[in-house]
């Protein structure tokens, strides 16, 4: 054990990040950070991971901590350490990432940050600094104020009706699964002192092997906040705050836990052109596409579940493979929850201005509620295609052409009422000549892998194409 | 190779091209398809993907990736950005590059899962406390989300600064083919990063600086950083009649509502022309003062109750500017827009 009076090796010799008195902390006299900083930095230099170690700094009266530890460093919002340790931790496999927080910071700004970085079971090691108070700010109320006890914002004493009961957080902490050490250690005393010594070695060896999450909370003097003097304080935790707080280990899996290894890797351009497969989307279609319409403006429209998104996403993929430009906007949100919903499609071979369709050259309406919606927006030289097992009534006054298409009849004669989509795209394609039906079944052999749904859908184009050869 | 994909999933595809190394998100509607597809791609592809516990979480760990020298990306929509914005005036604060996507959807509030535009105050003029900017990105298609995206890495590393890219529900949505290529990656050294090497363990990453003479220098960096952004970055896209009567503006999705609208005059015989702003903050003025001519009126329209408009107003102070917008999750109809320029025509010729 190093001599109790040297300066660590972990510290800085003097604290040059400090503005003035720069040869001691900002620390009141009779704290308990400065003691914990102390421990901390010798076993620090003790395992010899100052270098890769990066402390992660809190809100409160640790925010200057960075000041004396010869490591790196970054300051985190308030309660957001655990979060901001995270990102470190993940983003840097190698490192010992330490999260330095108090009890404002994290048992009540931050305590959903820190009970799930503890739940994820992040590779960082945490202090919690329990002083009951909130020190930085003049001694407020906090989560962990035993109850009675006067504060700047609770001068009647902390009230159980008003301010509820103390908060043990190493407990929470300790009732998770994922954590590998949770302790609770006090540094107001020299026997205490030497056990926090132990446990906080324990958890930076944790660290060192990746063993996952280490929380200990540290019961720290504040004489300021308390109005005590130093002596009153230190004697003060043994005597009432331990009883709340027990000093103890709460749980301790070290030992029958392995490595959690959290890699990065680079991923060049090749992996990720594979993993999205490219290769497979790359193949177009070589044939000049004849258009009725300068631009096309597809609207399919019908009940959530009919399929009229994936019939425009369907129309909108073989214009991509044919080199046109193309967008497709859906309807969606509570409109696809059971009622009308829609997607847009517009083709041509300029880019392509508004992708919203005001008034489509071709509607698709498989319910009565999409023609009575759109099919008055349908120009004189527009197309109508409705769904006549569903529509037994036009609405009067369309001005486009209007054909009747018994799609969902004609899909369950195929196999299933759910190809009806795919009945439509047979059936516009004939009447557009958009597509020819080769082009439509090669897309869907791309389409469905699975043979049965396959044949079912082959069979569904078919039969809407031969139904447009009757006009 | 092209691939047809919705605004959103361009965002991560961009991302990825970009050689982004870490996402952190919440899921929101209807930014979820940026989450949903980095937790597809990023964790196969051996880079980090989180869903935080919350807003708040995400753009933490966003600040602790960034802090790390990760190219690091987040996405929400507005009441999720708004949780984000504490944390976007740290990362500004601490110099940290990231990049940030508000797919923007209806509010105040809860609002509703439609498009609007309705963010622009929020992620164009700060949001967060403290004296900051964020670059602005506006995309007007899938793909321009895509080379955005991209972009919006390289802008972020070489100023130091949280980049936002703005996109709202329609772009989202909507699916466009992008184009897939190897793109040329700008990365930087970050000799200030925490790399958790012998060489960078004294570094610090902070927004805080006790002394008010240096809190005091430490922004006037930002700000001289700031400035040169303005100089450098600001762009627009000017397009339509070489002569116009009428200069229609409007950024993202609204941009192509008024590419329609100016075919449409041109088809009746009204020249109109097209600003549309590519960066919102830096502000393209410039562009603004040198296209359009005195005399010839402005119509600036956006899905918001006059937001974008303060800005077109500042940097043509001595123009007519209208507004047009709606809000709630519509769109402005092309006879909606017509209609408000042919009112604009005839005021100035009333004047």
């Amino acid at each position: 054990m190093p001599k109790v009076f040297q300066k660590s090796a972990a510290f800085f010799e003097t604290f040059e990040r400090k503005p003035g008195m720069q040869k001691t902390t900002h620390y009141c006299p009779g704290c308990g950070h400065g003691t914990l900083n102390k421990i901390i930095a010798d076993q620090v230099a003790e395992l010899g991971i100052q270098d890769q170690t990066i402390f992660v700094g809190p809100v409160g009266c640790g925010v200057f901590i960075y000041y004396y530890f010869e490591s790196a460093g970054v300051s985190a919002a308030h309660g957001r350490a655990s979060a901001v340790a995270t990102g470190i931790s993940r983003s840097n496999p190698d490192a010992i990432v330490i999260s330095y927080q108090g009890d404002g910071d994290l048992a009540a700004i931050g305590t959903s940050n820190a009970i799930h970085a503890a739940n994820r079971g992040e590779n960082m090691i945490v202090f919690f600094v329990n002083n009951n108070v909130y020190g930085m700010t003049g001694g407020q109320l906090a989560p962990t104020t035993l109850l009675n006890q006067k504060t700047t914002t609770s001068p009647f004493g902390r009230s159980q009706s008003n301010d509820g009961f103390p908060l043990r957080v190493a407990e929470m902490i300790a009732g998770l699964d994922a954590p590998t050490l949770v302790a609770r250690v006090g540094v107001n005393n020299p026997r205490n002192i030497r056990q926090a010594s132990k446990v906080i070695k324990r958890g930076l060896e944790i660290q060192r092997d990746k063993k996952g999450y280490v929380f200990i909370e540290v019961l720290s003097q504040c004489p300021t906040n308390w109005k005590k003097n130093p002596q009153q304080a230190c004697e003060w935790i043994d005597d009432v705050v331990s009883k709340q707080y027990p000093i103890g280990v709460l749980k301790d899996l070290a030992d029958e836990r392995g490595a959690l290894e959290r890699p990065r890797k680079e991923a060049d351009f090749a992996a990720v052109a594979e993993l999205l497969g490219l290769d497979a989307e790359a193949e177009t279609v070589d044939k000049e596409m004849i258009l009725p319409y300068e631009e096309m403006r597809f609207k399919f429209a019908g009940f959530g579940g009919q399929g009229v998104l994936s019939l425009g996403m369907m129309v909108a993929k073989m214009s991509m493979k044919r080199h046109l430009e193309v967008t497709w906007l859906p309807s969606y949100g509570p409109e696809m929850r059971g009622g009308v919903a829609n997607s847009s499609v517009v083709a041509g071979k300029t880019p392509i201005s508004s992708p919203v369709v005001d008034a489509p050259n071709v509607l698709v309406a498989l319910n009565r509620p999409s023609l009575e919606k759109f099919g008055p927006l349908v120009p004189d030289d527009g197309l109508i295609v409705y769904n006549s097992s569903l529509i037994d009534q036009v609405p009067d006054g369309l001005k486009g052409k209007v054909h009747a298409l018994p799609a969902t009849d004609l899909a369950a004669a195929a196999g299933t009422v759910k190809a009806a989509n795919v009945v439509v795209l047979g059936f516009i394609a004939r009447l557009t000549g958009i597509f020819e039906l080769s082009d439509i079944e090669a897309f869907l052999r791309e389409t469905f892998k699975k043979p049965a749904l396959l044949e079912v859908n082959l069979k569904a184009v078919s039969t809407g194409w031969d139904a447009a050869g009757d006009i | 190779m092209k691939k047809l994909v919705k605004g959103n999933e361009a965002v991560v595809i961009g991302a990825l091209v970009a050689g982004c190394d870490a996402y952190y998100g919440y899921p929101i509607t209807p930014a979820s398809e940026i989450a949903q597809a980095a937790s597809e791609y990023f964790l196969p592809l051996g880079k980090v993907f989180i869903q935080a516990e919350c807003e708040v979480g995400a753009i933490n760990m966003v600040f602790g990736s960034a802090a790390s020298g990760l190219r690091t990306l987040t996405a929400s929509s507005g009441p999720g950005i708004s949780l984000k914005m504490e944390g976007i005036s740290y990362l500004a604060g601490a110099q940290l590059p990231c990049v940030i996507v508000d797919v923007q959807r209806v509010g105040p509030g809860l609002g509703n899962i439609g498009p609007e535009q309705s963010d622009y105050f929020q992620v164009v003029k700060g949001g967060g406390h403290g004296d900051y900017r964020t670059i602005v990105l506006a995309p007007a298609s899938v793909e321009e989300t895509y080379r955005m995206t991209i972009e919006a890495f390289d802008l972020a590393d070489r100023w130091r600064t949280p980049v936002f890219l703005l996109t709202d529900a329609t772009l989202g949505q909507m699916m466009e083919p992008i184009d897939i290529c190897q793109e040329p990656v700008h990365k930087v050294d970050k000799p200030w990063a925490l790399d958790a090497s012998p060489e960078s363990n004294r570094n610090l990453v902070t927004s805080i600086y006790l002394d008010f003479d240096d809190m005091e220098a430490h922004i006037e960096r930002l700000h001289e950083n700031y400035r040169q952004i303005s100089k450098t970055e600001a762009r627009a896209e000017v397009s339509g009649a070489e002569d116009p009567q009428i200069v229609l503006t409007g950024y993202g999705i609204t941009s192509r509502l008024l590419r329609s609208a100016i075919e449409t005059l041109d088809a009746r015989g009204i020249r109109a022309a097209l600003i549309r702003p590519q960066t919102l903050w830096p502000f393209p003025t410039a562009i603004y003062q040198g296209s359009v001519k005195p005399g010839v009126p402005v119509l600036a329209v956006e899905m918001s109750r006059g937001q974008f408009v303060e800005d077109v107003r500042l940097a043509l102070p001595k123009h007519q500017v209208s507004w047009y917008g709606r809000v709630g999750g519509n769109l402005p109809e092309l006879e909606q827009i017509i209609t408000q320029v042919e009112r604009c025509l005839q005021e100035v010729s009333n004047a």
